[in-house]
């Protein structure tokens, strides 16, 4: 059978001058005329990218921020053009980049329908053949006829991918769509997109949630630097990308307290991957081990302290025993069982103490962040809602 | 599943213009209209009234001071008609020239986020001008009908104004879309353009007919020649033709030469840039 999306050999180069500055100034331009233009700097956010997608597959495309993810998608959806190589498709090919583009907040929910569903490619008659199915699946019926800026954002979501999930291109891309939008919507959109792919369309979708790809597509394209570095069962990409390595950085911590001084911390790692500008990500599956070398010149006993906090919240802290340390360099090392912690970003805070009598201390808040990826897994069942999971707590009945 | 044609996404490389993508997006060109119509009156008591005060404020300014103080000449049509008539027709062109001029920045959003053929952003921002145009147009003919019935003097040809005033809104039409594309275009990338468009339109104004008649520089040499390369000089001409002995027809051409000529640039100018607004805006 001939692939309904074949992409050649495409890369995309910005000048970086060009991408930075949002516009450029005609003096600018004018005075640069007659010189010989110094050799801007380019980059290439895509390189050779080749891959072919069968009518019917659902395809993951995964990678960290900017591995060239979006960019490959803004190709595919004509919105920029590529500088080298072609694409050819069959059918029509829409997008999710956004849902609500095209959105105006003085018009009213259904006169906003019909707006987005023309930008979005739809024909009028096909809106008005679709208009109670999208009221429907949107859930804001009675607002119907309120002017959009009196909706809330949850609303307006909704709203928005009720009229995108009505599409039916041959070729749809969704990137990002279900980054917002409470637990239940998320689980109604999943299950429309399911439904989709099901139904004989094309999808290829952009996400930063795993286990979204993971149980929507059998198959992904792993991204990394504007290069194909994986292309198989979405399994083997998400498990590629997780073991991909992050350079470490050495920026100095700066500690806060009167034992500030004293401490340097070098080179922290977790779970043997240093912590570099990018976040770290995990699988609930994994343990957490965060290791913490330090450089000390502390003559008296005194305890490490590590704390995690969420959305500013802290969760709990933990403490290594009150001692002197034997020599200049230790390594404190703190560990969190597996299925511990759920899917979510997890703030660092370090610090230390000489004991109760807490005169002498040093601390530091957001020292770095690790994120727990949602991966799902039978392990995980719905019921367990919350940030941690906890093990050792006791439940029984009373009869 | 029916046989689908192959398609293909390819670096620009030549000049092209796809009618048939447009015609295929005409709908979402009405719902842009309407949505910017809809939203220009939404939350106003006068509503599309706005869209006739305007101009009629200015003609009673103008027919006082000018007309009945500094003694300008009209040309021996009343004053009202006059100021009225270039003052509609001039209201097309700048509003519309403003507002597609900056159109492709203000919906920059869109632009990044979706595709469609970008012309439908500044074709629509110039028919919404139209729309209002339209609407003070109504009360010219209103305007017409009570000076033919107070005075004896002013003969109409009914068929000769439609003709004339359809003619002079089409090249207000063809020179405002050449002018507008290419400074749409030229704003995504050079923001300067945003200060350049209002300068423009008040130069444009003095230059333009509206508030005296061509014959001014009848004296001059050429100078009416020279001052019909903007296509407004014609499209003036021609809207008050009907009042007049003998409009000076040559102008008139020459504009329409003009505007054709700037749309030609206009809509080339455009095509080029298109491909690259998403990465420039």
């Amino acid at each position: 059978m001939k692939p309904i999306l074949e992409v050649h050999q495409v890369s995309k180069q910005y000048k970086i001058g060009a991408k930075q500055e949002a516009y450029l100034s005609l003096r600018e331009k004018m005075s640069t005329f007659f010189k010989k233009s110094p050799s801007t700097e380019r980059f290439w956010a895509l390189q050779d990218i080749d891959f072919q997608v069968q009518e019917g597959e659902c395809i993951g495309i995964i990678g960290k921020n900017g591995a060239g993810k979006s960019t490959l998608l803004k190709i595919l959806a004509k919105i920029t053009p590529p500088t080298k190589g072609h694409v050819k498709y069959h059918g029509r090919i829409a997008s999710l980049l956004e849902v609500g583009t095209g959105f105006h907040p003085e018009l009213s929910g259904r006169e906003n329908i019909y707006l987005n569903g023309s930008i979005l490619g739809l024909r009028r008659v096909e809106i008005n053949a679709k208009l109670e199915e999208i009221i429907e699946f949107s859930g804001v019926e009675k607002f119907l006829d309120t002017p959009l800026k009196r909706y809330s954002s949850g609303m307006k979501l909704r709203l928005a991918f009720a009229v995108a999930a009505h599409l039916e291109p041959e070729i749809l891309l969704i990137d990002e769509v279900l980054a917002v939008g409470d637990t239940e919507f998320q689980k109604k959109c999943m299950g429309k997109m399911d439904e989709v792919s099901k139904s004989g369309r094309t999808i290829l979708f952009v996400s930063h949630n795993l286990g979204a790809v993971k149980n929507l597509c059998k198959q992904s394209i792993l991204l990394n630097k504007g290069k194909i570095i994986a292309r198989g069962a979405t399994a083997d990409c998400i498990d590629t990308y997780l073991n991909t390595n992050v350079t470490s950085t050495n920026e100095r911590i700066d500690f806060d307290g009167p034992m500030a001084s004293y401490f340097d911390l070098i080179e922290p790692k977790i779970n043997g991957k240093y912590l570099g500008h990018e976040r770290l990500c995990f699988s609930p599956d994994e343990s957490i081990k965060i290791e913490l070398p330090f450089s000390s010149l502390f003559q008296q006993p005194f305890r490490i302290t590590l704390s995690l906090f969420k959305n500013g919240v802290r969760l709990f802290s933990i403490n290594d025993q009150l001692a002197k340390s034997g020599s200049s360099r230790f390594t404190a090392v703190f560990e969190l069982p597996s299925y511990f912690l759920r899917p979510g970003i997890y703030a660092i805070a370090i610090g230390g103490n000489n004991g109760n009598l807490l005169d002498k201390w040093f601390w530091k808040e957001d020292v770095f962040s690790f994120e727990i990826l949602e991966v799902w897994d039978e392990k995980m069942e719905a019921i367990d809602w919350g940030i941690i999971k906890v093990k050792a707590a006791k439940t029984y009945r009373i009869l | 599943m029916k046989k689908l044609s192959a398609q293909y996404i390819r670096p620009p490389q030549y000049f092209t213009f796809n009618f048939k993508e447009l015609w295929h997006y005409r709908e979402l060109l009405f719902f842009f209209t309407w949505r910017d119509i809809k939203v220009k009156y939404k939350q106003t008591i006068l509503g599309f009234i706005w869209a006739v005060l305007q101009p009629l404020l200015l003609m009673l300014i103008f027919t006082f001071f000018f007309a009945q103080t500094l003694k300008i000449s009209t040309n021996g049509i009343p004053a009202p008609i006059f100021y009225y008539s270039g003052l509609v027709l001039w209201n097309l062109f700048s509003s519309a020239l403003n507002f597609a001029g900056n159109s492709m920045i203000s919906n920059a959003e869109m632009i990044k986020k979706i595709y469609f053929p970008r012309l439908i952003i500044p074709i629509s921002a110039t028919l919404v001008a139209l729309f209002d145009f339209f609407m003070a147009l109504s009360l010219f003919l209103l305007l017409l009908i009570y000076y033919q019935w107070s005075s004896s003097d002013l003969n109409i040809n009914y068929f000769n104004l439609f003709f004339f005033i359809a003619s002079a809104t089409l090249l207000t039409l063809i020179g405002t879309m050449g002018i507008s594309l290419s400074l749409a275009a030229l704003n995504v990338q050079y923001r300067d353009f945003r200060y350049i468009i209002p300068f423009l339109i008040q130069f444009l104004f003095f230059v333009s007919p509206v508030i005296y008649p061509i014959t001014v520089f009848e004296d001059w040499q050429y100078l009416e020649y020279i001052l019909a390369l903007n296509p407004m000089t014609g499209a003036l001409e021609m809207m008050r033709a009907c009042f007049v002995e003998k409009a000076n027809w040559l102008v008139v051409q020459i504009s329409s030469t003009a505007a054709l000529l700037y749309l030609l640039i206009g809509v080339y100018v455009f095509r080029k840039m298109e491909a690259y607004f998403a990465d420039l805006a």
